[in-house]
């Protein structure tokens, strides 16, 4: 969908997907993945080059958009540098160097080669780890490393470390990367779609893998609002406590997310014009997902799933989504679902397929997981809270 | 700031040659020699028969130090939000699934994939608990116990709802134990509140901190301190001993990033 927020509006307005067949590595899949462009390309600060791994290449390519690095800087210099945190998602990390550092194993020893640098790209800590100090930063940090829901349960826990005072802001978000073990595993669970995804179609047939480096500046409301302001007004998380790798088929734990959202930020239902749905595009998640959000919200609310466009971007998928409702609420548009031609009607919920214009004043994202891990977000514009 | 303050409920431990709370006293207390033996992890009974086939080691400590903790406190573990705190997850899993890859034949087992998430443990808590509340799952390298005590302690302030702390780490296999050599496994448990339960409760106050790291004077459990990240808790567990034996109040400096460190006070709840 490429980079920059110019560039990511423009792909929602015209209903662009940035999916293609799978060209990534030497993967031999009859897949599509949401790659992006000019990963390889990009440099990391010479300081921080034992951090050189995909992940946190993508990671400085996202932090190099929208003027986000002087924004943190600036935080920074407001707050001072240790009250500002970094708590950051990703699923995978930095994996993708593991994996070719495995088919470079010495013969006799079994060592991986001496060039392997297990904390700077191994570790999932790695992207926190390296944005901090890209962006030169003292605050706490950590990642959040619970699969799908990674980078929105990050806003919670930023939120939290706000609101309790032991930082003033904090950079929230995700980074996730294309990889063999995610390629390879969702083939083996025969969850990969042969085409482009189409979440919530009636003949959806599972999911298409993307990657995406998404970064957000948490910080308590001061002042007067710009209308036009987004402010993180709810948070809601939940287990389903009920399978590894497929959701509860009713969605009870989908729905206790979504309840803990709306009730933190005080907003009942019908007050929320547009929903940003996890939509997989997985049979089974996205029947469990519907039902959960029509047993809240009914069948009136707008909604839909932004993968058919981004792909499954797993441990970013909450970060980009956020940024996606930013702009929905923002630009007052109701983004649609490119790959999706009919709507599931068993599913039953007012999804949007092509984008439309909507005033909008509240938007609730969900984002579910592997392990059963469910985190909702609820996102407003200024005008929309003030007294 | 608010003061960042909560109570010890209930603590686990679970390492080498530990087995438990009652035994890491023993050790802190003089009585007894910390036993020179591998961690033993103890069976899993509490999942069904189908998934205790498919969990590892790691998820298996991960699950035994919780509910060591959740019986110390005689809470119900189905009511309890959780924060996982790892520096690693499971490295054994990780290891098969990349020599899979490097293999001419990439056929991950799907058993493997679902449990290569970093939250599998509390994906496999759920299952064995029902515990339904948020759980998290955090980890900041060698701090991991510090980022999950600072997570869980905020949240069972910010949430007021009590927050069950399971830190643990589990060597890798070779390779990947060459460039990440983790002594031996180690789980700690601590089951924090927001309102003490009862008088004489351990009060723990968390501040940030540029202060050097306590080291422990016992040297095969300061060995262990540096060895596991996991064990990096192990200044904050002597304090709450001491309370707990002499009613003495403490406050240590634990690891947490190369540049923040994580001081806890430690005192009776009036």
């Amino acid at each position: 969908m490429g980079s920059g927020l110019d560039a990511l509006r423009e792909a929602l307005r015209a209903n662009h997907s940035g999916l293609r067949p799978c060209q990534f590595a030497d993967a031999r899949l009859s897949t599509w993945t949401g790659e992006v462009a000019k990963v390889d390309a990009t440099a990391l600060p010479a300081a921080l080059t034992r951090y050189a791994c995909r992940n946190n290449r993508l990671a400085r390519l996202g932090l190099m958009q929208d003027g986000f690095e002087q924004a943190a800087r600036d935080a920074a210099a407001r707050f001072g540098a240790r009250r500002v945190g970094v708590i950051l998602g990703t699923s995978t990390a930095g994996i993708f160097e593991t994996e070719l550092a495995y088919r470079q194993r010495e013969p006799a020893s079994g060592a991986l080669p001496a060039a392997f640098d297990y904390r700077g790209g191994h570790n999932v800590f790695s992207v926190a780890d390296f944005v901090r100090r890209a962006l030169g930063l003292g605050g706490p940090a950590a990642v959040v490393s619970s699969a799908c829901s990674s980078s929105a349960k990050v806003f919670a826990s930023a939120a939290r470390l706000i609101d309790s005072g032991v930082i003033d802001a904090a950079v929230v978000g995700g980074v996730d990367s294309l990889c063999l073990t995610t390629l390879y595993g969702f083939n083996s669970l025969e969850l990969l779609s042969a085409e482009a995804c189409r979440p919530f179609d009636s003949e959806r047939d599972g999911i298409s893998i993307g990657e995406a480096a998404a970064f957000a500046l948490l910080e308590r409301p001061a002042g007067a609002l710009p209308a036009d302001a987004v402010l993180l007004t709810g948070y809601g998380e939940s287990s389903d406590a009920h399978h590894m790798s497929s959701p509860h088929p009713d969605g009870h734990g989908a729905r206790l997310a979504m309840a803990a959202a709306l009730q933190r930020a005080g907003l009942s239902p019908a007050e929320i014009g547009y929903i940003n749905l996890h939509g997989t595009a997985t049979p089974s998640n996205d029947a469990a997902e519907g039902n959960a959000v029509r047993a809240l919200f009914g069948s009136r609310t707008p909604a839909s799933s932004t993968k058919g466009a981004s792909g499954h971007t797993l441990g970013a998928a909450g970060g980009l989504e956020a940024v996606i409702c930013a702009i929905a609420l923002q630009d007052g548009l109701l983004p649609g679902s490119p790959g999706t031609r009919h709507a599931d009607p068993a599913i039953g919920l007012d999804y949007v397929i092509a984008p439309r214009s909507a005033a909008l004043r509240h938007v609730l994202s969900n984002s579910f997981g592997f392990g059963g891990t469910n985190a909702s977000l609820v996102f407003s514009r200024g005008d929309a809270c003030r007294p | 700031m608010p003061a960042l303050t909560a109570y010890v409920r209930g603590v686990g431990v679970i390492g080498p040659g530990i087995s438990d709370w009652f035994a890491l006293q023993a050790v802190f207390a003089g009585h007894a020699a910390l036993a020179s033996a591998p961690t033993a992890i103890p069976p899993l009974a509490v999942l069904p028969a189908a998934e205790r086939r498919r969990v590892g080691n790691v998820i298996k400590l991960a699950l035994a130090t919780g509910l060591q903790t959740v019986a110390a406190a005689a809470a119900d573990a189905s009511s309890l939000a959780t924060v996982f705190a790892s520096s690693g997850g499971d490295g054994a899993n990780c290891h098969a699934i990349c020599e899979t890859l490097a293999s001419d034949d990439r056929l991950i087992s799907p058993t493997r994939f679902h449990n290569s998430v970093n939250n599998a443990a509390s994906g496999y808590w759920g299952i064995a608990t029902g515990a339904q509340a948020p759980s998290s799952i955090i980890c900041a390298y060698d701090g991991s116990f510090a980022a999950g005590l600072l997570e869980a302690l905020v949240q069972a302030i910010s949430e007021q709802r009590p927050v069950l702390l399971i830190a643990h780490d589990a060597p890798y296999p070779e390779p990947l134990r060459a460039v990440r050599p983790i002594a031996d496994a180690f789980g700690v448990g601590l089951l924090l509140t927001a309102q003490a339960s009862a008088a004489g409760q351990a009060q723990i106050t968390l501040a940030l901190t540029d202060e050097t790291v306590n080291s422990l004077a016992n040297a095969p459990l300061e060995a262990l301190r540096q060895g596991i990240p996991a064990a990096r808790s192990l200044p904050l567990l002597a304090c709450l001993a001491r309370l707990q034996r002499h009613a003495e109040t403490g406050r240590v400096v634990l690891d947490y990033l190369d540049d923040v460190r994580l001081a806890v006070s430690v005192k009776a709840a009036p």
